[in-house]
């Protein structure tokens, strides 16, 4: 078995697919990528299925050698790209020889990439998927993170596949800009109803900081105290995008390997599409809130899927 | 169109925009026990509280004109079996009925979490689909879960709060650990982390609220009370509940058939076992 080999494993690189759903009820969280859309655009650059095994790669530092010929392709924030030493660009695919090494540097704006190989890298699924949730040691190739000699499986090109092969650039417009201050769009949902006229206001009104602990679990973020009328609740099902405001005041927005179930009131929820982009934004970065109906959510997000199947890719070979 | 007496504000942050009304009711009445609310733009989640119709028909006498059920009732009434009974007679229902659009569900004490599939159906849709199989769905009496025991080594080798539990309590260690495994538990919930059953409830007089910091390694294995609930840590994780001794069970195992020993709505018994038992069954003490 053949593919690539971790020659450097960076701050987090972990295996993710579109996610594990149908494990809730065992207290599996999803997982999935943080960036739904980045991870999307890695796999239809490859010709994948969009529930393709793909690397995430967070902050960066990732380095790979292939051992096979493939085409890769990598999305997401701007982390410098070189192949053999020499720079690529992010949002295309491009072929890959046996030998080739692959590295990244680190983002200065933005947090995530997504690494896809043609056909997907060959990952056993666990309760259905090869998702990594690192706090649950489960998915990926060993239920963690990537460790250096790791090795990735993929599929070898054939040299007939290999004169066919076609090799797409997202056009330029279309690729996602990263920055340093984002507007979350809001569902009001849960126990909102807790919150006066007056709380929910200064909630929508006030910049938050991303505080020092923000990971795939969650953004705690810093800013201006929320209080509701009551200090907790009996635990339930928390969605992706929850905004748990805890004693204290902060929010936090609960991300793709939350806790299945908890006790803090709830404000509301992120729009998917915005928790994406909240996970390519870091400590210091600042974040407001906007409150959205759930039928203009539902327009955008269906906005968006059509937008993203309409996109034509530009072949670049 | 602006709503002229509200403060002026920055474009980007307006709170109130026309589409949008910080009192708006985001709750659908389903009836008298069951509210459904929003908790996402393809998530809706179904509340349950428990009917008490002496209060219900007073109440309905009293204001005609307050249809919700305040979900505070929610709070007061605390921890129900027989509406978590709902909850599990529901998630059944839904898994029967509405396979098709649901991605998952995520029930819990009191509540279900409904996850669908935005490209299948949408919340106008499904909302009416829940109204009409919930509407008239009575509680059925529950058949009785399994009793499932589990071994325990109770001891302040194994247990380092049972001191603390004891003192607050003013009874000795071993009453604690007595009251501890006389009970039967009921399993409400299994979540926050893979294979963590949430029991209850444990008796009143070994209640104990949640560490204020929360302990940064809780061994695997470990049993533990927070307020009235009780549960085994499935792994090693950080935590903050109460730690009265060890079980040598594994309560999750991906690998094994059954993945968990224990299953929403089963009776769990703890039963006292030596630290040689403890030791055969697997068990590990840290060093």
């Amino acid at each position: 078995m053949l593919g690539f080999v971790v020659k450097n494993s960076g701050v987090l690189s972990i295996i993710q697919d579109a996610g594990r759903f149908g494990a809730f009820n065992l207290g599996l969280t999803n997982g999935g990528p943080a960036d739904a859309l980045a991870f999307n655009w890695a796999n239809k650059l490859c010709g994948n299925e969009l529930n393709s095994s793909a690397i995430e790669i967070s902050v960066g530092g990732l380095q790979l050698t292939a051992q096979v010929d493939c085409v890769i392709a990598i999305t997401g924030a701007p982390m410098p790209l070189t192949l053999n030493g020499k720079a690529k660009e992010l949002w295309q695919s491009f072929t890959v020889k046996a030998g080739d090494n692959i590295q990244l540097g680190f983002a200065s704006v933005g947090v995530r990439c997504y690494l896809a190989v043609a056909g997907g890298f060959t990952v056993p699924h666990i309760f259905g998927s090869s998702a990594t949730v690192c706090r649950e040691s489960i998915g990926g190739i060993n239920g963690g993170k990537l460790v250096v000699n790791d090795l990735l499986v993929c599929q070898q090109m054939s040299t007939v596949s290999c004169k066919n092969i076609k090799l797409w650039q997202l056009p330029e417009y279309d690729i996602p800009t990263y920055s340093n201050e984002v507007v979350l769009k809001t569902v009001l949902g849960y126990q909102h109803q807790h919150f006066s006229v007056a709380e929910k206001q200064l909630f929508f009104s006030s910049e938050y900081k991303i505080g020092k602990l923000w990971d795939r679990m969650g953004y705690r973020l810093q800013g201006r105290p929320i209080t509701a009328d009551i200090d907790g609740i009996l635990s339930e099902g928390i969605s992706y995008g929850a905004i748990q405001i805890p004693a204290d005041g902060q929010p936090i927005v609960l991300l793709n390997d939350r806790q299945t179930i908890g006790g803090y009131p709830k404000m509301g929820t992120v729009f998917s599409a915005d928790c994406a982009k909240l996970s390519q934004y870091r400590q210091g970065d600042s974040v407001r809130f906007k409150p959205i109906s759930i039928e203009n959510a539902n327009n955008l997000y269906h906005l968006n899927a059509a937008r993203f199947n309409r996109i034509k890719l530009i072949r670049c070979n | 169109m602006a709503i002229d007496d509200q403060p002026k504000r920055p474009v980007y942050n307006s709170p109130l925009t026309p589409e949008f009304n910080c009192e708006m009711n985001t709750s659908t009445q389903i009836n008298e026990h069951i509210r459904l609310d929003i908790a996402g733009e393809n998530v809706l989640i179904l509340y349950f509280t428990e009917l008490d119709f002496t209060e219900h028909d007073l109440t309905l006498g009293a204001n005609e004109d307050k249809k919700e059920p305040s979900s505070n009732n929610i709070l007061q009434s605390g921890i129900s079996e027989t509406v978590n009974s709902q909850v599990q007679q529901t998630v059944v229902l839904l898994r029967q009925h509405l396979a098709n659009e649901i991605i998952d569900l995520i029930p819990s004490y009191a509540s279900v979490l409904v996850m669908f599939d935005l490209l299948k159906t949408d919340h106008h849709q499904l909302r009416l689909k829940l109204q009409q199989l919930l509407k008239s769905c009575t509680i059925a009496p529950e058949q009785q879960g399994r009793l499932i025991e589990l071994p325990a080594y109770y001891s302040l080798e194994s247990g380092m709060d049972l001191p603390r539990i004891a003192k607050q309590a003013k009874l000795s260690v071993e009453q604690v650990i007595h009251l501890h495994q006389a009970q039967e538990y009921r399993v409400y919930a299994i979540g926050f982390a893979p294979g963590f059953a949430y029991l209850g409830e444990v008796d009143e007089r070994i209640a104990m609220s949640r560490l204020a910091t929360p302990r940064l390694t809780v061994p695997k294995g470990a049993i533990a009370i927070a307020d009235r609930q009780t549960a085994v840590y499935p792994a090693q994780s950080p935590g903050g509940w109460n730690i009265i001794g060890l079980c040598p069970t594994d309560m999750f195992n991906a690998k094994a058939e059954p993945i968990m020993p224990v299953a929403v709505g089963d009776r769990v018994k703890f039963v006292a076992i030596t630290k040689q038992q403890f030791l055969s069954l697997g068990g590990k003490l840290a060093d």
